[in-house]
């Protein structure tokens, strides 16, 4: 070996130290936002213990978050199993922030922090920064300030109305996390800095105009309102609404102040978490794809050794494996690889399409240019519709995907499609189906309050396929509605068809809890 | 792009989340930690552990779908030799079928989580008061103690603060440019070569009124001064005592078997434990005692058999003698915890009874009496009104009012039982018998 190749190499070995990082990121620089053409938010690399990683995943990755004890729970299963062995630790954690901050662990090889650093610091943070989800509803420059604010306020509740009033608050709200999300863009939304600033005038403003007389002006008497028709009370509350967090927030009559504010943090948290839900194939494949095209090239150049080399192939294809159904490590479709996959399959298009691929894909079929496609692709899909676009019959054939149907009018389970030339597009129908959160979420809205009379808040769940709502958990969330909303709740589950109830829950509030 | 070291972090951060989950879950993992603790061999105590606590408490509830009935699709890969409109046979349990899409991962089953040995040890203490600890803690168990609290201009040689005193008296000479001897010196050795060489007299005389006017300046500006000084100040402040002495009292007469020895050094454990947690500093004595009793280290106390007789009032004379040569109630908190098969000599009972309500209960915090009996004294349900006579004396002394807990345990099994009821918090019982 001759001494220039020695002097090429970004590291030898397995240890580094901060100029070994620096080395690495210029060089995975280069390639990175050179010739694949990634657009970043500066990075930020922080390094990390073990100890801390287990921390930051307690607290769902972010480097600060307000105190619940679901985190402490989260926390301890995760150090037990940590403990036991059952489970590593990932080697990164990224936020979608601005600056990108990527945690990467201290234990990791010098070879594992390229991995990580081309993975992290190039393909999530370009993914968070271009994909029109992230871009419309999360606030990268924001996020740290508002989460900031969030610990400090819910601290200061705590302080003020006591842990067990702030917990039940927090409890509800948590429940109902999935279902505090605006799943279509609204009106201009303000940016989280403004949140925090609205906040404080809307008290400043009420403790400026508060006037203890208007408490004792006689009121107009009840007989003075006019009866609103139904339509205008609904169109008013703005209902029928799916945001239930977002309903209880402005709606909920018996609320304080401080618990709208927490409904209300909690539900920009889920607002910010959106995004990520929906485009975990793509996320996961577009950081895939990146490493794999940085880590070759970086070999290719004589920047890392063979060795070096074949220790990221053995992490990057460990990542990457998808056991088939019958396997006993199935458990479901590994996000990595079929993004990985997918990715990798539109590179084949572009570069050696074949007469499929023509038809399939006439657009981007031999275009040649595989980074401006995938960036397009990155930029403006998500999970659902890239799957139903971009999934080719090449790669369903070779993961000689099927589609099983369970019917429980049937007495068997019936093989609804191959891969076979009749199977394809309903393959990628379905597939794309299940990533679509619309359709894997159960939906529930609100659909009518009477606010003259008993206050009864009606709930429908719309049964998709029959697929009634887990009874337990159903009731325990129902309570905690209750609880907010301060009178009767009542879930029905309704055929979106016929109209047909299926089961109705309801629940009375606790008086004392409130 | 920057890099930041956080590993020099404050670790822990989750610390605050861990508290709120184990406040959250607390009635759960108490019963967890009580039924782990009777499992395990009482050395093993002080060790944290795996607990499982039922899932149901700590369940974070959400709108999800039951996943049992409706029709459900499944895309898998790895077809191997299925053709489209092939039937499968429906796994039974409903659940199979490569875990259909992990539907079903969403168990009934019990948490499982660690506990650090802190956490444990504090759960497994934690409805367990020492009797009339509170008392002691709030009036007496204070001593009187110096601490140092800064500088004072008057006190005695010996605290003299001599660093700080310097320093002083430093930065006085450099306010009042008291000379320094270097220049002194140079003006004198200026002098000695201009009179040896004979330079001219105006520069001499200059010189020499120079180095006047500063050896003047030195006098009136001494080296040290006495309001240089400073010393150290100390002020009293009291502090609990934060130790404590526990006697273990034990018939090892041939009448006690190893097996009674053995329930007896597990009582003791726990006591030891117990101690060792409220106080900083926990000192054991061993008495064993037959006719006559001695104080022995530990080994000798557990293990080398002896003969002869039982007399309890020598136990006791000789622990009176060791408080008050060594233990002086003051500055120790003393524990005391007797284990006895229950003989004693038919004479002895009125001595013993006398010794103990009026020398030994009245300076200790605590006086635990623990009767042993055999493993097949258990089995005897029916014999109940058998009570040894040592049993008799202590139950008259209890019945007058005397502060002693008496328990009779035959297997390994009821200590801890036992235990926890010997140390269960008696408030409201001492808030009555307070007045």
């Amino acid at each position: 070996m001759s001494v220039m190749e020695h002097d090429s190499l970004l590291f030898k070995g397995a240890d580094w130290d901060f100029g070994t990082i620096q080395r690495i990121y210029d060089a995975v620089e280069a390639i990175g936002s050179g010739e694949l053409g990634l657009d970043i938010y500066p990075n930020q690399i922080e390094v990390i213990t073990a100890e801390q990683m287990l921390d930051a995943y307690a607290s769902i990755g972010m480097p600060l978050f307000y105190k619940h004890w679901s985190f402490g729970k989260r926390f301890a299963l995760h150090e037990s199993s940590y403990r036991q062995g059952l489970m590593g630790l990932a080697y990164e954690i990224v936020i979608n922030s601005n600056p990108c901050i990527s945690y990467i662990m201290e234990e990791n090889t010098a070879t594992m922090q390229t991995l990580v650093i081309a993975h992290a610091a190039f393909g999530h943070n370009h993914f968070f920064k271009s994909n029109y989800l992230f871009k419309e509803w999360t606030d990268a420059d924001g996020i740290l300030d508002y989460l900031e604010f969030a610990k400090s306020y819910i601290t200061r509740c705590e302080e003020r109305y006591g842990h067990v009033a702030v917990e039940r608050v927090l409890d509800a709200a948590h429940a109902l996390m999935s279902h505090g999300v605006h799943r279509y863009p609204r009106k201009k939304r303000p940016d989280l800095r403004s949140e925090e600033r609205r906040e404080r005038e809307r008290q400043l403003h009420q403790e400026q105009t508060f006037n203890d007389l208007w408490r004792t002006v006689p009121g107009k008497g009840a007989a003075a309102k006019p009866a609103i028709s139904d339509e205008r009370r609904r169109a008013l509350l703005e209902l029928p609404q799916e945001n239930l967090l977002y309903f209880l927030e402005k709606s909920a009559p018996r609320l304080q102040p401080w618990q709208r504010e927490i409904l209300r943090i909690v539900r920009q948290i889920a607002q910010y978490f959106y995004p990520q839900r929906q485009t975990k194939v793509m996320n996961e494949g577009c950081a895939t794809y990146c490493h794999y095209r940085i880590m070759t090239r970086l070999h290719e150049k004589g920047q890392i050794s063979d060795g070096a080399f074949l220790e990221f192939l053995q992490s990057h294809t460990n990542v990457t494996r998808q056991p088939e159904y019958d396997d006993r490590h199935y458990g479901g479709i590994n996000p990595y690889a079929l993004g990985f996959g997918m990715m990798q399959d539109i590179e084949r298009i572009c570069t050696i399409p074949t007469d499929e691929d023509r038809e399939w894909f006439p657009d981007i079929a031999g275009s040649g240019d595989t980074m401006a496609v995938l960036r397009d692709v990155w930029a403006n899909y998500r999970d659902e519709s890239f799957i139903s676009q971009y999934l080719s019959p090449h790669l369903i054939r070779q993961w000689r995907m099927f589609h099983l149907v369970d019917d429980p009018d049937r007495p068997d389970l019936r093989i609804e499609a191959i891969h076979d030339e009749r199977g394809y597009r309903r393959l990628r129908r379905s597939l794309s189906r299940q990533y679509d959160v619309g359709w894997t979420d159960p939906d529930i809205q609100v659909v009518d309050v009477d606010l003259a009379g008993d206050r009864k808040l009606i709930l429908h769940h719309h049964v998709l396929n029959r697929n009634l709502l887990h009874k337990d958990d159903a009731q325990r969330v129902l309570q905690m509605v209750a609880n907010l909303w301060g009178y009767a709740v009542v879930l029905k589950e309704v055929e979106p068809v016929t109209g047909a109830i299926f089961h109705e829950h309801v629940a009375h509030p606790h008086e004392t809890l409130f | 792009m920057y890099i930041i070291d956080r590993r020099l972090n404050p670790g822990g951060k989750s610390l605050a989340n861990r508290q709120r989950f184990l406040r959250r879950a607390k009635a759960q993992i108490q019963r967890a930690v009580r039924q782990t603790a009777g499992d395990r061999d009482i050395t093993d105590l002080e060790r944290g552990g795996e607990v499982s606590i039922p899932a149901d408490g700590v369940r974070e509830p959400s709108f999800r779908r039951s996943g049992e009935g409706g029709v459900h699709d499944h895309i898998l890969p790895g077809n191997k030799r299925f053709v489209e409109g092939d039937t499968i046979d429906r796994p039974p349990e409903g659940g199979g079928a490569g875990s259909a899409g992990g539907d079903g991962g969403e168990g009934e089953d019990d948490f499982r989580f660690v506990l650090t040995r802190d956490e444990f040890l504090d759960l497994f203490l934690d409805d367990l008061e020492l009797p009339d600890l509170a008392k002691r803690r709030v009036a007496t168990v204070e001593t009187q103690g110096l601490r140092r609290a800064g500088y004072t201009v008057t006190g005695s040689p010996v605290n003299l603060a001599l660093l700080r005193s310097m320093r002083n008296a430093l930065s006085r000479r450099i306010a009042m440019r008291r000379p320094k001897p270097a220049e002194l010196l140079r003006l004198e050795e200026e002098i000695a070569l201009l009179e040896k060489e004979g330079g001219p007299d105006a520069r001499l005389n200059a010189l020499r009124e120079e180095l006047e006017q500063l050896k003047q300046r030195s006098k009136r500006f001494p080296y040290i001064d006495p309001i240089d000084l400073r010393y150290r100040r100390f002020e009293p402040v009291s502090r609990p005592i934060a130790q404590a002495v526990m006697f273990c009292l034990m018939d090892v007469s041939g009448s006690m078997t190893e097996h009674m020895k053995d329930l007896a050094k597990r009582f003791y454990m726990l006591l030891y434990i117990f101690l060792t947690r409220r106080y900083k500093h926990v000192e054991i004595v061993f008495i064993r005692h037959t006719h006559e009793a001695k104080e022995v280290d530990e080994e000798t106390f557990f293990n080398s058999p002896e003969t002869g007789g039982t007399v309890v009032s020598s136990a006791l004379r000789e622990m009176q003698r060791i408080v008050e040569e060594r233990y002086s109630p003051d500055s120790w908190n003393i524990y005391a915890a007797q284990a006895s098969d229950g003989d004693n000599s038919p004479n002895d009972g009125s001595t013993s009874a006398a010794l103990l309500r009026d020398v030994i209960l009245p300076v200790c915090q605590y006086y635990a009496y623990l009767e042993v009996g055999s493993d097949s004294d258990r089995m005897q349900t029916g014999f109940i009104n058998h009570k040894t006579s040592l049993w008799q004396t202590y139950e008259t002394l209890q019945e007058q009012g005397a502060n002693l807990a008496m328990r009779k345990v035959n297997h390994r099994r009821e200590i801890y039982p036992v235990f926890r009821e010997l140390f269960r918090r008696r408030d409201a019982e001492a808030g009555a018998r307070a007045p």
